[in-house]
């Protein structure tokens, strides 16, 4: 089987595999090298195969292919295994061939595989290449990428030209399968850039006898597909290009642009201009290419034509890109400007209440566009206006974005818009009216121009444009027609415009434009509260919840609010049916009632009953509430509550830990419990007296609280039983909680460091018991609680733990052991074997 | 054919086709907005209503105080509300061969046509059409009669005094001709001349006509019309839906192919999306009852209150409202729930297959038994001693003219705390509240109207391709409110047709063919000759027999025995009275060819000239013409019998005959 290698003796063996590969691994590998080579033992599963070869490529990196081919003499086998007319998987066939090229990416490795010739056979006529196997596109797909790791040296470029590879990729760029055709396009790439001189070697003449055969053989076929007239062999070498020049930044990529550019400006003079996004994509990535000097190279030239000649929905990308490049001439900036504003500018102009010098673009862009260009049908028109406003959007916050920033025009095309998509426009043009039919109820342009309506609040505006913007935003969150989606991003919008309202100087509260706004608001948003559509409740009390962080202390705001029926709204869905819409309330509760804005509950569903306090009534759905998204809003309400020693909170600070935590410990969830953590922390921080740093961990123990105090000071926290909480949650199932208890005790411990005199109680009988506790604890058997724990126990356990051996093993992924290769290797073995033994059983 | 349009109301149509021999009324709405000129009927004495000063001229003449009075600025006529009946001029209604009747909405005048204007002919609707329709008119009978009111005004409408009043009374279109309301009388009446159809099902009218009733999708039984004869067919689409709410789904496909598609009853709020806007009815309900208010909803007694309660009876328990009361309060209540349920076969798919589960087909059924919905007959009697508040309520009639709905009016009107929510289209919200301004209560307009809509409409139009779009006039511009909405009318190739109130229309098209049958034993005799691949002609000698609009070749009766038959011997004797069948010809004559021919039998000096419809052969010798034209051919000589046989014979040289 291995005939023609050199078989290497076993003398070298031992000491070498074991460099290369676990020896338990190498014991397993020639049975699956026999079970792979087994066409009657099929591989049910691809990623076995994924996972076996990126352990290969992990070993091949760190060490020698040559030895570890030595080392296994089963995997030559099963690459000579390869070679015979047989009917095997073409997922073990493409799985042999990236292996080959895996292997045969060092150069020695290669000539000793070059000696049996197992190369060629296996990547020339005679291998799959020619077979009936050579239909799978898996196949196809195994042999490039085998190339692809293969072609790292200079003697792989030779054995590429000698088995007339080269050709085979060409036409591999147009195979059926779109993973293929691309690879190969990768692949040509790659052998373009290895046939070329390195950075030092200077870049090649223009002439095209200087350059290595192979280099010329490619560029001469993508010469040849750019003068081609089929749109798919034009796209396929431009494709090519692009990788090129993103991936390489040697010299010589500049020396090709110069040759293929006058090709590529060649293509803008068909009508209409073929692969446009290729071509796109290509100058882009010229451009950004820090290998090319552009002015020198026409490229500003080249792009400047293209701008002029795509069609506005091509020439957006383009223009896009040519406003985010960090050099560039002004001239051509302005006109990629004027490329990505004209959509907008034909709305404007269309929609325009006098046509006439006064359309608000037309300083910026030039009459090339009507508003014809834009209304061929709804699919277009809507298509190129999202894509311009979301350009536009990507845009606004670049440090290199146009200046002067048409702010106010802008504001107004898209407030224009959503008029049109909501129905409240009134054009006078027909041109204007057509497009009026066009966007009606669009929710994609709605929310595209919402999104971008919100960004542009960072701007200022006239007045004027202000108060219609805050009009349509009304109108929007007033219809009944609106969507959720297009309702929830009215919200968003609303709130980042009213943020960026002007503050009158020494006062956050609201201006008084705003507040008139808000007047009109409230009622929206208390219908909304009440929508049928829970999306719809739920987002007017996230857009509440933001209102209220902001303004809840501000006069002006709690005046309009507490005179609105929104406050007893938020209180009524703390039992909406919706799990996310509780969830939401309780977060706006908890917002609302930390800024004083709560009113008592009242209302249908209490007639005249004893009226819960908030705090009994988010305590209640922690305990009771059957989804987890309501309860974890709880739990970072009372968080929450607890750093701002919210009033309810504050009267008794114990007992409303102490209840808290205990719900918590039984909670399901483990958000729910890593929250507990949290607020255990807080208190723990609040009781030790110091404030909190963001990482509880990096606090050094350079000053250790005084014995005496810290009993007394560790009192609370046993009185809470906060101890019981972070021992049960340090041994807990979902490793996120373990680690934040892991974190708080070791944040404890260091606290409490050198307090030396409580280290006797370390033998006491009831330290050895809550030691043996935990024990079970960690065995998974928590039944037995811990009763009351004195702080010198908890100091004593504290120190007696392994919290770093924890910290550690929990730092470690959940799958380490399962990830490991020999139990892959045990995985794969033991599937066939099961599948052997059904096998057995049917006979 | 022609067209004659009794109504301008486009939702509440009224016309009558005359095609073939049949006239045939498509609908007979009955426009009731006439009654919101009227004050409301109180089930209670109203004080305030009672109250109010009676309306004088400028002048301070104050002799119409007794039949106007004054409300808010508004002048309403005090007396039994009157409605505005279709055109009984244009055409004599005695000559209506049959009615077809779309769905409930559109038979609200059937007693004023049946009954008073000599109709003899016979009404076609479905069943759940006829029942609910009833339900409708029983309600509407109950609502006026039970207030029996002594005065009924009618100085007011003379000609000189109307011009004196001030709008919209003034501008109130031919008041001279509003009527009471009809009896139940009359309406059993009107109700028996009815012949129940099923969808599908074809009707012949007198040999004529086939008419067809389709499922429409607007309400239960609600139908379009398929009218066709052998070679035209006229689609009248009348109040369709294509959203899944609870009928069976419209049925388009047998539109197509239509000469004439009459589209009727598109919806009448077509900015308003039926699904927001039950959003906005469920949101605004809630927020109202949240707060300790009452809901009125003016409604119809059957039609979109059965999607409410459904939407309803999913919400009010997300919405925590189970606690809630909603009252259902018309004389037809318990009917028109029960009613809804029994019609299965009428329903949409989801809703007819829970009939077998076995389930009632509409939730509300288990509203009832959950005691969350109760429905009464009036708010007398049981009603008043389960009454609890905060509730919802929903009650007759949407005008606010009549009707239980009167009575909440007057009482919740006062508080802003409640709520009047309007879901029906039909009547303009702010002109129904007028009498009862100035108002505390919260108003809000959710109007629910899921027959098709303009972008539908095109789509449909697209669909079912028919040849000409006949339509109200008020489809064929944006509505006048909103003129820039070029999207709110009908857009089609050729334009739509319109028509207004009392207009006749011509409708564009002629009847080409008619379908004549022919006997067996003269079809066996045929003798068919090809004469195209596929073509084949045969000649046929027969008696044309007409009878209820069918034609019926018949074979030629037998000659009687010739008397003295001996004296006379031809080969044609057996078929003395028709003359000697003369061969049929067919094809072209090759003007070169037969120039040929003509030299070949000597005839010299021949020239040939181009005319505008064949050529003229000219022998200048025989001083002849042969005119050729394309289904002509004459030869023109001087009384030389014997060239022109000759000749002639040489044309048929070149023609077929069989």
């Amino acid at each position: 089987m291995t005939e023609g290698l050199p078989v290497p003796s076993p003398a070298g063996l031992a000491g070498i595999s074991s460099l290369t590969m676990d020896p338990e691994c190498s014991q397993l590998l020639p049975a699956l090298c026999a079970v792979l080579a087994d066409p009657r033992q099929p591989m049910a599963d691809d990623t076995c195969l994924e996972k076996l070869l990126d352990w290969f490529k992990t070993i091949t990196e760190a060490g020698s292919s040559l030895l570890l081919l030595q080392g296994n003499p089963c995997l030559v086998e099963l690459l000579c295994h390869m070679l015979k007319p047989q009917d095997l998987s073409s997922r073990v066939l493409a799985f042999s061939l990236r292996l080959t090229g895996v292997l045969a990416a060092q150069e020695d490795c290669f000539q000793y595989l070059q000696q049996g010739e197992l190369l060629p056979k296996l990547f020339g006529e005679a291998g799959p290449l020619g077979g009936a196997a050579w239909t799978s596109p898996t196949v196809r797909s195994g042999w490039i990428q085998g190339l692809r790791s293969l072609a790292q040296h200079p003697s792989a470029l030779h054995f590429l030209a000698d088995c007339g590879a080269v050709d085979t990729i060409f036409s591999l760029q147009e195979d059926s399968s779109l993973f293929v055709a691309s690879a190969a396009g990768q692949l040509l790439v790659h052998i373009l850039g290895l046939s070329m001189p390195g950075p030092a070697g200077g870049p090649p003449s223009l002439q095209a006898g200087d350059w290595p055969a192979c280099a010329q053989k490619i560029v001469g076929h993508i010469e040849e597909s750019l003068r081609a007239t089929a749109t798919p062999q034009i796209t396929q070498a431009l494709n090519v290009l692009t990788t090129t020049f993103g991936h390489c930044h040697d010299p010589w990529t500049q020396v090709l642009w110069v040759r293929l550019s006058p090709l590529v400006a060649g293509l803008l003079e068909k009508d209409p201009v073929p692969a446009a996004h290729s071509l796109v994509d290509l100058l882009l990535s010229v451009a950004r290419s820090p290998g090319l000097s552009s002015s020198s190279c026409g490229l500003w030239e080249t792009l400047a034509q293209t701008l002029s000649h795509l069609s506005p929905t091509q020439a957006g990308p383009l223009a896009l890109g040519i406003l985010k490049l960090q050099d560039c001439p002004q001239a051509l900036r302005a006109q990629a400007f004027a490329v990505l504003l004209q959509p907008l500018a034909c709305v404007l102009k269309a929609t325009a209440q006098d046509p006439g010098p006064s359309g608000v673009l037309d300083g910026i862009v030039g009459d090339s566009m009507t508003a014809d260009m834009l209304l061929p049908s709804k699919a277009a028109c809507v298509g190129l206006l999202c894509r311009t406003l979301a350009h536009l959007e990507l845009l606004l916050p670049l440090p290199q974005r146009p200046c002067p920033w048409p702010q106010a025009p802008l504001l107004g095309a898209a407030v224009t818009l959503l008029q049109l998509c909501g129905g409240s426009a009134r054009p006078t043009s027909d041109a204007g009216r057509h497009l009026c039919a066009l966007l009606l109820g669009c929710v994609r342009v709605q929310r595209a121009a919402l999104d971008f309506l919100g960004t542009l609040s960072e701007g200022t505006g006239p007045r004027e444009l202000v108060t219609q913007v805050f009009a349509v935003l009304l109108e929007y969150l007033r219809s009944p027609d609106s969507s959720p989606t297009v309702l929830k991003k009215a919200f968003q919008a609303t709130f980042r415009w009213l943020l960026s309202s002007p503050k009158t100087p020494g006062c956050w509260d609201l201006d008084p434009h705003a507040l008139l706004f808000l007047r009109d608001l409230l009622p929206v948003l208390q219908k909304r509260l009440c929508s049928p559509c829970w999306e719809v409740r739920d987002s007017g009390l996230e857009f509440l919840t933001q209102m209220t962080r902001h303004w809840g202390g501000q006069a002006g705001f709690r005046h309009a609010l507490l005179a609105s029926e929104v406050p007893k709204l938020t209180e009524q869905l703390l039992r909406d049916p919706e799990s996310y819409v509780r969830a939401s309330a309780v977060t706006a509760m908890g917002q609302l009632s930390s800024q004083g804005l709560c009113v008592p509950p009242a209302g249908p569903e209490h007639p005249g009953g004893q009226q819960k306090s908030l705090l009994a009534e988010l305590l209640h759905i922690l305990s009771t509430d059957s989804e987890g998204f309501p309860r974890r809003a709880v739990m970072q309400v009372f968080t929450q509550w607890l750093r701002d020693s919210h009033a309810d909170v504050a009267g008794d600070t114990e007992q409303f830990v102490a209840g808290v935590l205990q719900v918590a410990s039984q909670d399901l969830d483990w958000e729910v419990r890593a929250q507990g953590l949290e607020l255990a922390l807080v208190f723990l921080e609040q009781t030790l007296g110091q404030p909190r740093s963001h990482c509880p961990c990096a606090v050094t123990p350079a000053v250790a609280a005084p014995v005496g105090p810290l009993a007394q000071a560790l009192q609370p926290l046993c009185r809470v039983r906060l101890f019981e909480f972070a021992f049960r949650a340090l041994f807990d199932c979902d490793r996120p909680v373990a680690q934040k208890s892991c974190d708080l005790l070791l944040f404890l411990r260091a606290k409490t460091a050198s307090s030396g005199s409580l280290q006797e109680s370390r033998s006491s009988p009831h330290v050895a018991s809550v030691e043996a506790a935990l024990q079970r604890w960690q065995a998974g058997d928590q039944a037995q609680p811990l009763g009351d724990l004195e702080p010198e126990v908890v100091l004593a356990v504290l120190r007696s733990l392994d919290l770093e051996g924890l910290q550690g093993a929990l730092a470690e992924s959940s799958d380490h052991v399962e990830k490991s290769p020999q139990s892959l290797l045990q995985d794969m073995l033991a599937t066939v074997g099961v599948l052997g033994g059904n096998e057995a059983d049917c006979y | 054919m022609k067209l004659y349009c009794l109504s301008g109301h486009p939702t509440l149509p009224c016309n009558v086709l005359k095609f073939k021999s049949t006239t045939i009324m498509l609908d007979c709405g009955l426009d009731m907005t006439s009654t919101l000129n009227f004050l409301p009927l109180p089930l209670v004495q109203s004080p305030r209503l009672s109250n109010l000063p009676g309306w004088s001229l400028k002048d301070g003449n104050a002799f119409l105080d007794k039949e106007l009075k004054e409300c808010s600025g508004h002048v309403f006529v005090d007396s039994v509300p009157e409605f505005c009946l279709p055109e009984t001029e244009l055409i004599d209604l005695s000559t209506v061969d049959v009615i077809l009747i779309s769905n409930y909405h559109c038979m609200m005048a059937l007693p004023y046509i049946t009954e008073h204007t000599g109709f003899s002919g016979t009404v076609y609707a479905t069943e759940p059409t006829v029942q609910i329709g009833r339900l409708l008119m029983e309600e509407l009978v109950n609502f006026i009669e039970r207030v029996p009111k002594a005065q009924s005004a009618s100085l007011w409408k003379n000609k000189d005094i109307q011009r004196l009043l001030p709008s919209p009374l003034k501008d109130a279109v031919e008041v001279s001709t509003w009527r009471r309301c009809y009896t139940m009388q009359e309406v059993n009446s009107a109700l028996s001349k009815i012949q129940l159809v099923g969808y599908s099902q074809k009707i012949e009218l007198f040999g004529a006509v086939q008419v067809t009733p389709l499922s429409s999708g607007y309400a239960l039984g609600s139908s379009n019309w398929i009218i066709q004869s052998h070679y035209e067919k006229v689609s009248y689409v009348s109040g369709s839906s294509l959203l899944t709410t609870h009928p069976q789904p419209m049925d388009q496909a047998s539109l197509k192919n239509s000469d004439v598609l009459i589209l009727t009853g598109l919806t009448q709020i077509p900015t308003a999306n039926p699904d927001g806007m039950v959003g906005e009815f469920c949101s605004n309900l809630a927020l109202t009852v949240r707060n300790g208010g009452n809901v009125l909803v003016p409604c119809y007694p059957s039609g979109v209150i059965y999607d409410l309660l459904e939407c309803l009876y999913q919400y009010i328990d997300s919405a925590g409202l189970s606690n809630i009361p909603f009252y259902f309060i018309s004389p037809v209540a318990n009917s028109s729930l029960e009613f809804s349920q029994i019609f299965a076969e009428w329903l949409c798919h989801n809703k007819q297959t829970k009939v077998y589960l076995p389930e009632p087909p509409f939730p509300h059924a288990e509203l009832i038994q959950t005691n969350k919905l109760k429905h009464y007959p009036s708010l007398h009697g049981d009603f008043s001693s389960d009454f609890r508040q905060p509730c919802v309520v929903f009650t007759g009639h949407p005008s606010l003219r009549f009707g239980d709905v009167v009575h909440f009016m007057e009482l919740w009107g006062k508080s802003s705390l409640n709520t009047v929510i309007f879901t029906e289209p039909d009547f303009s919200y702010l002109e129904a509240l007028a009498p009862y301004q100035p108002l505390a209560m919260k108003c809000i307009y959710c109007p629910i109207d899921t027959r098709l809509n303009f972008i539908q409409v095109s789509k449909l139009l697209k669909e079912v391709q028919p040849l000409h779009v006949v339509c109200p006039e008020q489809y064929t511009q944006p509505p006048p409110a909103q003129s820039h909405r070029m999207d709110l009318m009908i857009d089609c190739q050729p334009p739509a047709m319109s028509y207004r109130r009392a207009e006749v229309l011509a409708l564009p098209f002629k009847r080409r063919y008619e379908k004549i049958e022919i006997m067996p034993e003269l079809a066996d005799a045929l003798v068919p000759m090809e004469i195209k691949p596929g073509i084949s002609l045969a000649t046929v000698s027969a008696v044309l027999h007409t009878k209820d609009n069918k034609h019926v070749l018949q074979p030629p009766p037998r000659p009687a025995q010739p008397t003295g038959g001996k004296k006379r011997k031809r080969a044609s004797e057996d078929i003395p009275d028709c003359k000697v069948l003369k061969p049929l010809l067919s094809g072209s004559i090759p003007v070169e060819q037969f120039v040929q021919t003509l030299e070949k039998h000597g005839f010299s000096d021949i020239k040939v000239e181009d005319t505008a419809k064949g050529h003229i052969v000219l022998l200048q010798e025989a001083e002849t013409l042969i005119q050729i034209e394309e289904d002509s051919t004459h030869i023109i000589c001087d009384n030389d019998e014997m060239l022109r046989v000759r000749l002639r014979d040489l044309v048929l040289k070149f023609l077929q005959k069989f």
